[in-house]
């Protein structure tokens, strides 16, 4: 059990809860994630570790209420208890000096990303971040983000933030402008194969984190398999980060949807 | 002759086992039928994912079978278990009415008898060797079934004797993955004295007990039984705890720990690679198991999702093809279907899981193999492509090898398949471990008489060491990896 010592609400539906565990605080690293249960009958469902803060020993987790799990825990306040919480599970993100790290997030992916773009700065790299959502009400962590970023780009589809379009023109403007060394691409997955066409064309270098469906995050199951490069990956213990040029993401996105009906049902008797 | 054959034969002469052996002429003994198990009626059974098959022998069967045991000279059946329980004792205490030291010799030798009672393979070990097989070609004291009855008796007794632990002696070890050959070694260290933690990636204990193995076949309430026993003896457990990730081992070692046993078990599960494998409906047994078992998804009050299937197609021959195919039925399925690349007499499955699955509906399917997947419009498998084989040549594994008929290609029309064609060991601790020595296959290599590594404080057993074997094989490696490693620290000790 993991006490969550406090809880801000960052948008509408997207909450960050600050919570105890030592253990995870002290050997995290950007990149890795955490599973975590609410209740005895709770589904495992994976989140990637924000922030961490080693005196406290606290881990720092955003979650974007979509379905009946995050719901759960979206509804849990300062001092309750976590059933179930383990990790940190994924390969860390490989962080070194590159040069120019261009970072691409899209609605509650700037969460993970976050710790990327912290790391990369730490590591000495010029780092130009594109926050994008669909307005400025779910737009989440763009000051933390200017603080580890030597440019911050906000795009929202509407406009009301920032400037009117999708991230991937942000991106672009980027690309042209000057020589990047790496893109990082964290978001839907649909962005995420978006973003990966077009660093594609540019021939930059491209890492996304993948945020495949997941049962035990340990290797057991497979049902977070992936192919990347004609070769079946299991997203919990190969990545949960990949080439961006070489992941199928249309069969992601078909994957994402294995347990749509069910979930729908879920949804609507609770 | 050893000692261990000295100690049998001591055993065998006190005089209670004499005047029992005398008391039923030999060929009284011969000519008793071997015991049927009780059994819930197939129609009835795959109604519910809880309701176990087996209901156990009633003393008195139980009795009348133990009779049959001729208390042999050279006791072959101890050969065939891996933990060398002693078999004629215990079953001659039940045929004698003394149903608790029946279990108690039990206990002696295995942490689990209620488990091994129900998941052995007995007719390839200890009812293999049984005189009645090797000499008579008659069928064999049903040993399984008498292990199962003395457990289950001392259980429901209300009579559980904790077996007795020597004084803490204040060294801490740790077991790491809690199934049956880390629950094997913390059962026979915590009786020498260490201080022993059990540490769990999962948020259950009893690792492929609770998550792969189903309640039909093995309830969960008989693994917690013996688990409240190890808790009982002093043996502490960690759940949501990943060694090498959570803490380091070095971050171990500076809390105190002296050595460590690993059995984390084959967790990876094999694909085929073929095409459609990853389309929706397509999934480990694994998956569909730990949907199931631990998540409890088959139920309302889950959180967990779980896709059924009308047509269900299960790939593999094993004891866990058996489980997922049996469990689909339990699910609803209309049509449930094992589909195996060899015939019925090289599947790897227990006879009875056989038996049982075929009682309730389950079609075998043999010589075929999947080699594409076909989806429907939105996506989900709907078609499996099947070859059909025929047998060659033995194999390495002296199994005559499966070849395609060549041009001998059929569909069937299915909505889930499982693939349960075996597991890798899982790399996540190795991989923590620089310096340890992992075979081309990912197991990690040990001497196998001591089942210590390359790293001298690091010991590992079960199917991290095997690859994919069975629950006693991995119970054998955690009692002589127990026995090594006491040896082990107190020479450290010395020093």
């Amino acid at each position: 059990m993991n006490k969550i010592v406090e809880k801000y609400k960052l948008s509408e539906s997207v909450f960050k809860f600050i919570v105890e565990a030592p253990m995870i605080a002290k050997s995290r690293k950007p990149g890795n994630f955490v599973i975590l249960r609410i209740g005895d009958r709770g589904e495992r469902i994976p989140l990637t570790i924000v922030d961490s803060d080693t005196e406290k020993g606290t881990i720092t987790l955003i979650v974007q209420n979509v379905g009946v799990s995050s719901s759960k825990f979206c509804q849990l306040e300062a001092g309750e208890l976590i059933t179930d919480l383990v990790g940190p599970l994924g390969k860390a993100t490989h962080i070194y000096k590159a040069g120019t790290i261009l970072a691409l997030g899209g609605g509650v992916g700037i969460a993970p990303l976050y710790p990327i773009v912290e790391a990369f700065k730490k590591a000495g790299n010029r780092v130009i971040t594109v926050l994008a959502a669909r307005n400025k009400e779910l737009l989440i962590l763009e000051n933390e983000m200017r603080q580890w970023s030597d440019e911050v780009i906000v795009m929202t589809d509407d406009g009301s933030s920032g400037r009117k379009g999708l991230v991937t023109e942000g991106a672009e403007e980027v690309i042209k402008r000057e020589k990047v060394d790496e893109c990082v691409a964290i978001g839907p997955a649909i962005m995420m194969k978006f973003c990966a066409q077009l660093t594609k064309k540019y021939e930059v270098p491209t890492q996304v984190s993948l945020n495949t469906i997941m049962v035990d995050g340990t290797g057991m199951c497979g049902a977070c398999r992936v192919t990347v490069n004609g070769e079946t990956k299991f997203t919990c213990i190969d990545g949960p980060e990949f080439n961006a040029h070489q992941v199928d993401f249309d069969e992601m996105l078909q994957r994402l949807r294995a347990y749509k009906s069910e979930e729908d049902q879920a949804r609507n008797k609770k | 002759m050893t000692d261990h054959t000295e100690m049998l034969k001591q055993e065998r002469n006190t005089p209670w086992r004499v005047e029992l052996r005398n008391s039923v002429p030999g060929k009284d003994r011969i000519a008793i039928e071997r015991v049927k198990m009780n059994e819930v009626e197939p129609l009835e059974r795959i109604k519910s994912q809880t309701c176990e098959v087996n209901c156990g022998l009633t003393p008195e069967q139980a009795l009348h079978e133990a009779r049959r045991c001729m208390d042999c000279v050279n006791p072959t059946c101890i050969e065939g278990c891996p933990v060398s329980i002693n078999i004629p004792k215990f079953v001659k205490q039940i045929e004698a009415g003394k149903f608790l030291d029946a279990a108690a010799t039990l206990k002696e030798f295995s942490a689990l008898p209620a488990v091994c009672g129900r998941v052995c393979p007995q007719e390839k070990q200890c009812e293999l060797k049984c005189f009645y097989s090797e000499k008579m070609n008659k069928e064999p004291v049903a040993i399984g079934y008498l292990e199962r009855f003395a457990a289950d008796y001392e259980r429901l007794s209300g009579k559980i004797q904790i077996p007795k632990v020597e004084e803490r002696n204040g060294i801490k070890v740790a077991a790491i993955g809690s199934g049956p050959s880390s629950l094997s070694f913390a059962g026979d260290m915590i009786k020498l004295g260490y201080e022993v933690t059990v540490f769990e990636a999962l948020h259950e204990i009893g690792g492929v007990l609770k998550y792969g193995i189903p309640e039909f076949r093995l309830p969960n309430s008989v693994v917690d039984v013996e688990l409240e026993n190890l808790k009982e003896m002093g043996v502490n457990f960690e759940k949501n705890f990943v060694v090498g990730r959570t803490a380091s081992f070095d971050d171990l070692k500076e809390l105190g720990y002296k050595a460590f046993f690993i059995g984390s078990g084959a967790g990876l599960p094999n694909f085929m690679n073929i095409p459609g494998e990853n389309l929706n409906g397509v999934m480990s047994s694994n998956e569909y198991l730990t949907r199931v078992n631990l998540m409890y998804a088959n139920q309302s009050d889950s959180d967990t999702p779980i896709m059924l299937g009308k047509r269900v197609a299960v790939v593999g021959g094993g004891n866990t093809a058996m489980d997922a195919v049996r469990t689909s039925k339990r699910l609803g399925a209309e049509r449930s279907l094992i589909v195996y690349r060899r015939s019925r007499e090289e599947m790897p499955a227990r006879l009875e899981e056989v038996k049982h699955a075929e009682e309730e509906g389950i079609e075998f399917m043999n010589l075929a193999n999947p080699v594409e997947y076909m989806p429907n419009a939105e996506g989900r498998v709907a078609k499996a492509r099947f070859q059909r084989m025929k047998l060659g040549e033995p194999d390495a594994s002296g199994r005559r090898k499966p070849v395609a008929i060549e041009g001998d290609i059929f569909d069937i029309d299915v909505d889930l398949v499982i693939v349960a064609i075996g597991v890798s060991p899982n790399p996540l601790i190795p991989a923590c471990l620089p310096g340890l020595k992992i075979s081309r296959w990912g197991t990690i290599e040990v001497n196998e008489e001591t089942m210590q590594s390359s790293i001298p404080e690091i010991f590992a057993g079960g199917d991290i060491v095997r690859g994919g074997a069975t629950v006693i094989l991995a119970m054998g490696d955690g009692r002589k990896a127990a026995a090594s490693m006491h040896r082990y620290l107190q020479e450290k000790q010395k020093k």
